[in-house]
């Protein structure tokens, strides 16, 4: 049944974490006078020119195409805290710096419908591919490390992006190590009826643990 | 049977702690889709949003009839086209995972978890699916192999029927700090999460979480039933950016 197919192997398509990424609110300031905005997803507003304000991203990237607001620019997207991360980023092999959770979509939609906000945008936008480039590589790096002995691996900042992208090889991974490191569970009946649940499947398990 | 209504207190609770039906169901539909099992039907949520969804759909079509702000409009659509697409694919994704496991959910607990109109959707499905297998298939076996929920007539148990696969690792992010626990008997590895915190744990470890908190956070009957999991006001874990690795 778990065949390349199953959808669970990918929980979400990158224009879905795109979605979940819309959601995270950003400074706009207004360039128009507007009432308060009572949506199904919270109230914002009101808007008076040159007042900054607070609004998910989605509703400020479609202000931002009609004309109607500035966008602000994130405080992590300038030349010097990317600098830094990416520095920090390379000194420690092993850690991820703290970053937007949803940093690569975010930067990825100011690129794309604010670039006239941004500062230094050439700069920037090469500086959050590097820091994408060197956080990856620690992933696969960090793949590498898994053995059948992980019972759990601890992933300290990593993005929603990079979660998303390494997933379906960590669940591949940690799955072949389960299965052969714990050789009662083939003696047992791949798929033991629904009505023996907990005992014969916790064996193998704690046998794993204490391995 | 406890009714699919049962967590509507919880609902509550969760609402006076201020979050928005749209962050529940954003939760409810992330949660879903990263469970390989259906999980609660979460009934008086879908309702709520439902009726907010129509209060707003009049409100646009008012606006629009009176030619009032054209950009005002376009913004309550877009509000609820993103709206509409997480409850959409929230009941689309259910309806997947029926369709995979409909048997199982029929023969199982599982079946407390749907609404009724996904029940009445689970029977029709299964009729519709054995007539098919009867008449493209099983009428043509020889005898002994005819079942529609057996390989054939000596094993003793339904092993032709798809079942989610639960045994499996999870992603976890903490919402806030869970605190440091052991994940292993022998206590040479220690965990300690803060809020954000991504985990990847083995399945059988998550009860270690909820020892950690001392209070329900993953509810382990069966190691494997996140029920509770779901929309409780305060759970430490949800599913958010989570998945599920194979055994």
């Amino acid at each position: 049944m778990a065949g390349q197919s199953d959808p669970h192997l990918s929980v979400f398509s990158p224009p879905e974490v795109e979605f979940l990424a819309e959601d995270e609110m950003v400074e706009i300031i207004p360039k128009l006078s507007l009432g308060s905005l009572h949506m199904i997803c919270g109230d914002f507003g009101p808007f008076r020119p040159n007042i900054a304000s607070e609004v998910p991203l989605w509703l400020a990237v479609a202000l931002k195409k009609r004309g109607k607001c500035d966008i602000r620019a994130p405080d992590w997207m300038s030349v010097d805290k990317l600098m830094q991360i990416l520095e920090a980023e390379r000194e420690s092999p092993r850690e991820f710096q703290p970053l937007p959770f949803h940093y690569i979509e975010i930067s990825k939609l100011l690129f794309e419908h604010a670039h006239d906000n941004l500062q230094d945008i050439y700069m920037v936008r090469s500086l959050i591919e590097d820091i994408r480039d060197v956080r990856f590589h620690k992933v696969e790096t960090g793949l590498q490390t898994i053995s059948g002995r992980t019972h759990a691996v601890k992933l300290k900042n990593l993005s929603a992006m990079e979660v998303n992208i390494v997933r379906p090889f960590m669940i591949r991974t940690l799955q072949a190590f389960y299965k052969h490191d714990s050789p009662h569970i083939i003696q047992q009946p791949e798929r033991s009826g629904s009505r023996r649940p907990q005992a014969p499947d916790r064996g193998p398990r704690r046998d794993l643990r204490s391995r | 049977m406890s009714g699919p209504w049962s967590e509507e207190a919880e609902e509550d609770a969760s609402l006076l702690a201020g979050t928005t039906d749209v962050e529940l169901i954003k939760r409810a539909w992330r949660n879903e889709k990263a469970a390989p099992e259906i999980l609660q039907f979460e009934g008086p949520l879908v309702l709520r949003v439902r009726e907010q969804i129509q209060l707003l759909e009049e409100t646009v079509e008012e606006s629009t009839e009176n030619g009032s702000n054209d950009l005002v409009v376009s913004l309550y659509q877009m509000d609820l086209d993103r709206t509409l697409f997480l409850l959409r694919s929230y009941l689309r994704i259910r309806l997947q995972k029926i369709e995979k496991y409909m048997i199982h959910i029929s023969k199982t607990n599982l079946w407390n978890r749907l609404s009724e109109q996904e029940k009445k959707f689970t029977k029709r499905c299964t009729e519709i699916m054995e007539k098919l297998l009867e008449q493209s298939v099983l009428a043509r076996l020889p005898y002994g192999y005819k079942s529609f929920l057996k390989q054939s007539i000596s094993s003793e148990e339904d092993d032709m029927v798809p079942e989610p696969q639960l045994d499996t690792f999870v992603f976890c992010k903490a919402k806030d700090a869970v605190g440091a626990f052991q994940l292993d008997d022998s206590g040479d590895e220690i965990v300690d999460l803060v809020a954000d915190d991504l985990l990847n744990i083995g399945q059988s470890n998550l009860h270690l979480l909820r020892g950690a908190k001392g209070r329900g956070i993953v509810h382990c009957k069966h190691l494997l039933d996140y029920g509770v999991f779901v929309g409780v006001p305060g759970d430490n874990l949800n599913y958010s950016e989570t998945s599920y690795c194979l055994n």
